[in-house]
C-alpha cells in the first residue's frame, strides 16, 4: 500500500495501538479533571462576588461559557479528525470524530440549557432570539445531524466517510451561518439584549472561567476517549487482538 | 459540456414523463403558503410583515420534497454507477443533475411566488424583490440539497433524515433571502442581502457538486 | 493489460477474499465463479473502480486505474445487476442518452439497427416499463454493441434472457475477444467459447 511511510509515523493511528494508549490516558485525564473543576467550583461558589446587577444568578456563567466554548471548538477537532480521514484513509480518525459528537452534542445542549436559566433572570424570558444563542441552537442541529447520519449507515467505514463529509460541509456552513444570524439579529431591532455587553471582568471571574474550561476541557478528553474505547472494541470485536483482551476474556 | 447537457436533457425528459412529482411539489408550496392566513387570521398588515418569512419557509420545505428523488431512481436502476463510470467528470454531470433539480423545482417557485405574493398583500416592488431573492436562493436550495441526498442514498429513513441535515444549512438563505424582502419592504434597500446571497450561491456553486461528488462515490462503494 | 495484484476485499466485518491475483490480455477472456456471497460482484465492482480494494492495485495498460480516472472508463464498459435502464424512457432514447454520457452519440439510424439486431423493433418507442424483462435486458445488450471500449465487465449477463438472446450476447462476447477486445465476466452457465480462463473464488 502507498501509505506504509505514514503508518510509521502515524503508529497510534492503528486502533490496535491506541486502544491500549487511550486507556492508560484516560485516568489521567479524569484526574486533570478534578485538578481543575475543584477550584473551579469553589471560585464559582464562593470566591467569586455576587454581582451588583445580576445577583446569584449570574454564577451559571461559570458553566454556560466552558460549555459553549467547547461546544463549538468539539465541533472543529471533530472535522478535523474527520477530514484527516478523509486525506489518509485512517480509521481511527473517523471513529475519532464518531467519539467527539455525542460530547459536543452534550455541551451544546448543555450552553442552551444554562443560557435558558441565565435568560430567565436576566431577560425575564427563557428563549431570547439572541444571534449567539440561535447559532448555539443551530450547532446543536447540526450535532444531531451527523450522530444521526452515523447512526443510520450501518456499514461503519461508510459512515465514517459520509460523516466526515457532513462535518466538513458543516464546519465552513458554521462561520457563515453565525454571521448571517448575527446579520438577522441586528436587522430585527427587536432582541436588543445581547450578551456581548458583559462589564469588564474582576480578575477572580476570569480565573473561575478559565479553570471550569481547563476541566470541560479535560473531561471532554476524557470521555470521548472512554467513547473511542468502546468503539473500537465495537468494530474490531472480530481481530485476533481483540479477544485476546483480558477485559474481553472476562 | 456535451455530457451536462445530455444529464439536463435527459432528467427533464424524465421529469416530463413523471409530472405528478413536479407538480406536487409545487401543489404543496401553494398549500403550505395559503394555510397560513388561516392559522393567523387575515389581517394584511400583519400578512404583509409574516409574507416573504413565509414564502421561504415553504420554498425550503417544497424543494426538500423533491431532494430525496434527486439520485435515488439514478441509484436504484445503476444508472449513477454509469455516470461514475462515464468518461466525463463525475462532477459535471452531477452538475447537470442539480441543474435539471432547480429546474424542475426551483424555476417554478420563482414564477410562482408572485402570485402567492399577492395573497399577502405584496405590493410589486417587494414582488419583484421576492421573485429576483428567489432566483438567487433556490439554485442555492438545490445545490446545498444535493449534499445531503448524496449522503442519505440507500439509507435507513433516508427522507427524513435528509432533512435534519439539510435544513440547518439552509439557514443562511432564509435568512438573505427573506431578509432581502423584508429589507425592501421597510425601506432599507435589498441590494445588501441580494449581494450576500448571491455570495453564497458562488461558494456553493464551487464547493457543492464537489462534496456531492464525494458523498455519492462513498454511497456506490 | 489488466493485471491485479493483491486484491482483497472486506464487507462489514467477513474477509470476502484476499491476496488475489489476476492479468487478462487482449483477445482473453475472464470467467470468474464461485458460490453466492463469495464476493464475484464485489470483485468485479473493484475492476471496474466502482469501490477501492481494501489492499492491493489495479493496472491498466500498467498505469494505476486509480490514477487513470476518466481515461479507464473510457476504456471500460461495466454492466452490474441494475441494467441502468430508465423505464419512463424508450428503448431508443435510453440508447442515445447512455451514448452521449459515454461521450460518443449515436445518430438514429445506428441506434435503430442496434435495437433492430437484439429483436427490440418496433418497440423503439415504447417506454421501457411496458417492456418484459429478457427485453429490458436486450436494451443493455444493444449499448454493448455499439459501445466502442477495449474492456468489459459484465455481471451476470445472462440473467433473464431466453434462448436466443443469450446465442445472441454469446456471439456478441466472441466477436469482441476475437477483435482484440477483453472480458470478464460471472455467470452461472458454462461458456463455450475459446480463450477463456476460469477464476473461482
Amino acid at each position: 500500500m502507498s501509505n506504509n511511510k505514514i503508518i510509521h509515523w502515524f503508529k497510534y493511528a492503528s486502533p490496535q495501538s491506541f486502544y491500549p494508549l487511550a486507556g492508560k490516558l484516560i485516568p489521567w485525564f479524569w484526574g486533570l479533571t478534578a485538578v481543575f473543576l475543584i477550584p473551579g467550583l469553589w471560585i464559582t461558589f464562593f470566591a467569586a462576588p455576587t454581582d451588583a446587577q445580576q445577583g446569584e444568578g449570574y454564577r451559571i456563567i461559570f458553566i454556560h461559557v466552558p460549555a459553549a466554548w467547547m461546544s463549538m471548538f468539539i465541533y472543529i477537532v471533530m472535522a478535523a479528525w474527520a477530514g484527516l480521514g478523509l486525506a489518509l484513509n485512517t480509521r481511527l480518525s473517523g471513529m475519532m470524530a464518531q467519539g467527539l459528537a455525542p460530547t459536543g452534542a452534550i455541551m451544546a445542549f448543555v450552553s442552551l440549557w444554562t443560557g435558558a436559566f441565565w435568560g430567565k433572570p436576566m431577560w425575564g424570558a427563557w428563549w431570547v432570539w439572541d444571534a449567539r444563542l440561535t447559532s448555539a441552537l443551530i450547532l446543536f442541529f447540526l450535532y444531531i445531524g451527523f450522530i444521526a447520519l452515523q447512526a443510520a449507515i450501518d456499514d461503519a467505514r461508510r459512515a465514517d466517510k459520509a460523516g466526515a463529509i457532513l462535518a466538513l460541509v458543516g464546519v465552513v456552513n458554521v462561520p457563515i451561518i453565525y454571521f448571517s444570524v448575527k446579520w438577522w439579529n441586528t436587522l430585527h431591532q427587536g432582541a436588543s439584549v445581547s450578551l456581548t455587553k458583559a462589564p469588564t471582568m474582576a480578575a477572580t471571574m476570569l480565573w473561575g472561567m478559565l479553570l471550569m474550561a481547563l476541566a470541560f476541557w479535560m473531561y471532554s478528553i476524557a470521555v470521548a476517549l472512554t467513547r473511542v474505547r468502546a468503539i473500537i472494541l465495537e468494530r474490531e470485536a472480530h481481530t485476533e487482538w481483540v479477544k485476546e483482551l483480558d477485559e474481553v476474556k472476562a | 459540456m456535451n455530457a451536462i447537457l445530455a444529464i439536463i436533457r435527459r432528467d427533464l425528459l424524465l421529469a416530463m414523463r413523471r409530472k405528478s412529482e413536479v407538480l406536487t411539489a409545487l401543489f404543496f408550496f401553494i398549500i403550505v403558503v395559503s394555510l397560513f392566513p388561516l392559522g393567523i387570521g387575515p389581517e394584511t398588515a400583519l400578512l404583509r410583515k409574516i409574507a416573504p418569512g413565509i414564502l421561504w419557509v415553504a420554498a425550503l420545505l417544497a424543494t426538500m420534497l423533491g431532494l430525496s428523488r434527486l439520485f435515488a431512481p439514478d441509484h436504484a436502476d445503476g444508472t449513477l454507477e454509469q455516470m461514475v463510470l462515464a468518461p466525463s467528470p463525475l462532477g459535471l454531470l452531477v452538475t447537470g443533475k442539480i441543474i435539471a433539480h432547480w429546474i424542475t423545482t426551483g424555476l417554478p417557485l420563482v414564477l410562482l411566488a408572485p402570485v402567492l405574493g399577492i395573497q399577502f398583500d405584496l405590493d410589486s416592488g417587494a414582488l419583484g424583490v421576492l421573485m429576483i431573492a428567489l432566483l438567487i436562493g433556490t439554485p442555492l436550495l438545490s445545490l446545498i440539497g444535493a449534499i445531503g441526498a448524496a449522503l442519505t442514498l440507500g439509507v435507513r429513513g433516508g427522507g427524513v433524515l435528509l432533512s435534519l441535515l439539510v435544513l440547518p444549512l439552509y439557514v443562511p438563505a432564509l435568512i438573505f433571502g427573506a431578509g432581502a424582502v423584508e429589507a425592501h419592504i421597510s425601506g432599507l434597500g435589498a441590494g445588501g442581502h441580494l449581494s450576500l446571497l448571491a455570495a453564497l450561491l458562488a461558494l456553493a456553486v464551487f464547493f457543492a457538486p464537489w462534496a456531492t461528488t464525494a458523498a455519492l462515490r462513498i454511497a456506490l462503494e | 493489460m489488466l493485471t491485479a495484484t493483491g486484491l482483497s476485499c472486506v464487507r462489514g466485518e467477513r474477509c470476502l477474499f484476499s491476496g488475489l491475483d489476476l492479468a487478462v490480455g487482449p483477445g482473453e477472456w475472464l470467467h470468474v465463479q464461485g458460490e453466492n456471497g463469495a464476493g464475484k460482484t464485489s470483485l468485479l465492482r473493484i475492476l471496474a473502480s466502482l469501490s477501492p480494494p481494501a489492499e492491493g492495485e489495479i493496472h491498466w495498460k500498467n498505469a494505476p486505474i486509480r490514477t487513470l480516472a476518466e481515461d479507464y472508463h473510457r476504456d471500460m464498459l461495466f454492466l452490474g445487476h441494475h441494467g441502468a435502464v430508465k423505464e419512463e424512457l424508450t428503448p431508443f432514447e435510453n440508447l442515445t442518452l447512455a451514448a452521449k454520457l459515454d461521450g460518443a452519440p449515436l445518430d438514429e439510424t445506428a441506434a435503430l439497427k442496434a435495437l433492430a439486431r437484439f429483436g427490440l423493433r418496433g418497440r423503439e418507442d415504447l417506454a421501457v416499463r411496458f417492456l418484459s424483462a429478457g427485453q429490458k435486458r436486450r436494451v443493455l445488450l444493444a449499448r454493448l454493441a455499439v459501445r466502442q471500449a477495449t474492456l468489459w465487465i459484465l455481471d451476470e449477463p445472462f440473467t433473464a434472457l431466453d434462448v436466443k438472446a443469450v446465442d445472441m450476447l454469446s456471439g456478441l462476447i466472441e466477436e469482441h475477444v476475437k477483435a482484440g477486445g477483453i472480458c470478464i465476466l460471472t455467470s452461472h452457465q458454462s461458456m463455450p467459447l475459446p480463450n477463456g480462463r476460469v477464476l473461482k473464488i
